[in-house]
């Protein structure tokens, strides 16, 4: 099965934000979204999961396998830590999201599917560590029983190690047959774990770069931007 | 339950043990300051049959002779045995007459109470639902010219439209005027409490409607909210659903704190409606210059606020799992 995104464009009332973008998605890949702040990259994950703002329109072609895709068939795991509802704990949100979908949850084979143990379903947001709370969020996303998955920086505010293990979790998912779309700064943890990395500019497409390309200096990828992006990440700090 | 109720509770009686001195020192302090003479109050009309002795003798047997201080002391002591005093208005103890009018209040306030918050929490959820569209607009409109109406003036309404000019209601008391108490039905006594009941939720209702409205509208504004919106919620089942969390718990907080103003409401709508209960008897004590019953009637109402913002805490705190944490 394929996701395509085809000429995916978006704009407010104060003008268009994103224009032109495609990618495609293979069940079982993961596929990496990058590009400086402000590039458009939670966007692109907002209009897949169909949870854009009500005054954004969307034009462009989102289909499965050629035919036109549901609403909410991408499971969206947003960026902000606040999307976890602060009053509910761990379990029943989870239990929310199975519901929306239609389906009876499984509180603890979502949580043991982040890696997590059934006694976090007792917790409270507030009392999550960030990596536990980023679990969570993709809990909620797999509870839905989506096949495709969006994860908007799943990595961000934590350490390397907690960061690692986030990202071998995403591996994981897509190798059980989901697609998976990981949206990051981290060029360096994208290469390790996507096939190919889509890389955005002030909301426009600049290139679909395969991941083996981010080695060395980036002389194979194609634009001057995306080797800039990649060098960019390489360079080590001054001395002082 | 977890150790945060057990502390919460402990700090608040710790609180309640210097607050309860305190306000009856202050209390004491401002009957004591108010311009209206006891003696004259009692002896009324009567000023031409009671000369100077006798009210010298009055004012001895109450005790009126005697330094406020001492009078103070004397009223703390009685307070420690569990006397109130006597009340000079009813010429009874004061416990007694708290205690006879005490459930025509409660029973006022409670249905109010409960009537307030239930209307004023779902308005203000259907409003917030709805946010920008007409049934918004229109239950905003009624919170605002409700809020912005004094008690009186809605009672005075009520009365004006429901028991004179419909006659469908009675415009006074607790029972039909002449009744024995063992004549009066359970439907004469719900029809004598409509017209109060009324008046009073009117005053708890505007601010509930729109506080209740805000706090869905934050909720239904949060990444959580645009998060479950995401996967298929639709702006009804995030009200009605996790929203209704976020609005009632806000809302139960808020009502429950401002039980001293239904308080202040209940003695408003006592009056206009001749309700027998404590805010009457308020009034009756405040213009007789009834010192023991209004500094009974005024610990009552100090312990009844307590309670009021002691239930808030623990509401906010069931509500919230966040603030536990600092209990």
């Amino acid at each position: 099965m394929t996701l395509k995104v085809e000429d995916l464009s978006v704009s407010f009332p104060t003008g268009p934000v994103l224009a032109g973008i495609s990618l495609a998605l293979e069940r079982g890949e993961i596929v990496g979204l990058t590009g400086t702040s402000g590039a458009g990259k939670s966007l692109v994950a907002e209009a897949l999961a169909g949870a854009l703002p009500g005054d954004a329109t969307r034009t462009g072609r989102i289909t499965v396998d050629g035919a036109l895709a549901p609403p909410h068939m991408v499971a969206l795991a947003p960026q902000r830590l606040d999307a976890l509802d602060p009053l509910a704990p761990v379990g029943r949100q989870i239990d929310r999201f199975a519901r929306l979908a239609g389906r009876s949850a499984d509180v603890p084979g979502a949580l043991a599917s982040v890696g997590l143990p059934a006694t976090t379903a007792r917790l409270y947001p507030h009392e999550l560590s960030g990596g536990m709370a980023r679990r969570v969020l993709l809990a909620t996303a797999l509870a839905t029983g989506a096949d495709w998955i969006v994860a908007d920086e799943p990595t961000v505010g934590l350490d390397e190690a907690a960061a690692g293990r986030i990202l071998s979790l995403l591996a994981d998912l897509a190798a059980s047959g989901r697609g998976v779309i990981v949206i990051s700064h981290d060029l360096i943890g994208l290469a390790r774990i996507a096939s190919r990395v889509v890389i955005l500019r002030q909301g426009r497409h600049v290139e679909t770069a395969p991941a083996h390309a981010f080695d060395g200096l980036g002389s194979c990828l194609r634009e001057d931007f995306s080797r800039a992006l990649w060098q960019a990440q390489l360079a080590p700090d001054a001395p002082c | 339950m977890s150790a945060w109720l057990p502390a919460l509770l402990a700090g608040r009686m710790i609180r309640l043990g210097w607050l309860l001195p305190l306000a009856a020192a202050g209390l004491f302090a401002l009957i004591s300051l108010a311009p209206i003479d006891p003696v004259q109050a009692y002896v009324g009309g009567r000023t031409s049959q009671i000369g100077p002795e006798q009210r010298d003798a009055i004012a001895a047997a109450w005790g009126l002779d005697r330094p406020a201080a001492e009078r103070f002391a004397s009223w703390l002591g009685q307070l420690a045995r569990g006397d109130l005093g006597q009340s000079i208005t009813f010429n009874a103890p004061v416990m007694q007459v708290i205690a006879a009018r005490l459930p025509a209040s409660m029973a006022l306030v409670g249905l109010a109470f409960a009537l307030s918050f239930v209307l004023g929490t779902l308005l203000g959820l259907a409003a917030g639902a709805t946010r920008g569209r007409w049934p918004d607009r229109v239950i905003r409109t009624i919170a605002v010219v409700l809020a912005a109406s004094p008690g009186f003036w809605v009672a005075i309404l009520l009365v004006a439209v429901f028991a004179v000019g419909l006659g469908w209601l009675p415009a006074c008391c607790a029972t039909p005027p002449g009744q024995l108490a063992s004549e009066v039905t359970p439907a004469d006594s719900l029809r004598h409490m409509v017209l109060p009941v009324a008046t009073l939720s009117v005053v708890g209702i505007a601010p509930l409607v729109l506080h209740t409205r805000q706090s869905l509208i934050a909720f239904l504004d949060s990444p959580a909210a645009r998060h479950l919106s995401a996967h298929g919620a639709s702006p009804l089942r995030l009200a009605f659903g996790p929203g209704l969390r976020h609005a009632a718990g806000v809302a139960l907080t808020l009502h429950l704190a401002s039980a001293g103003e239904l308080f202040g409401g209940s003695v408003l709508a006592e009056t206009v409606f001749a309700w027998p209960g404590l805010g009457q008897a308020t009034v009756r004590a405040a213009t007789g210059a009834d010192a023991p019953l209004l500094m009974g009637i005024g610990l009552a109402t100090l312990l009844f606020v307590f309670a009021g913002n002691l239930l808030a805490d623990i509401a906010a705190r069931l509500a919230d799992p966040r603030l536990r944490r600092v209990a």
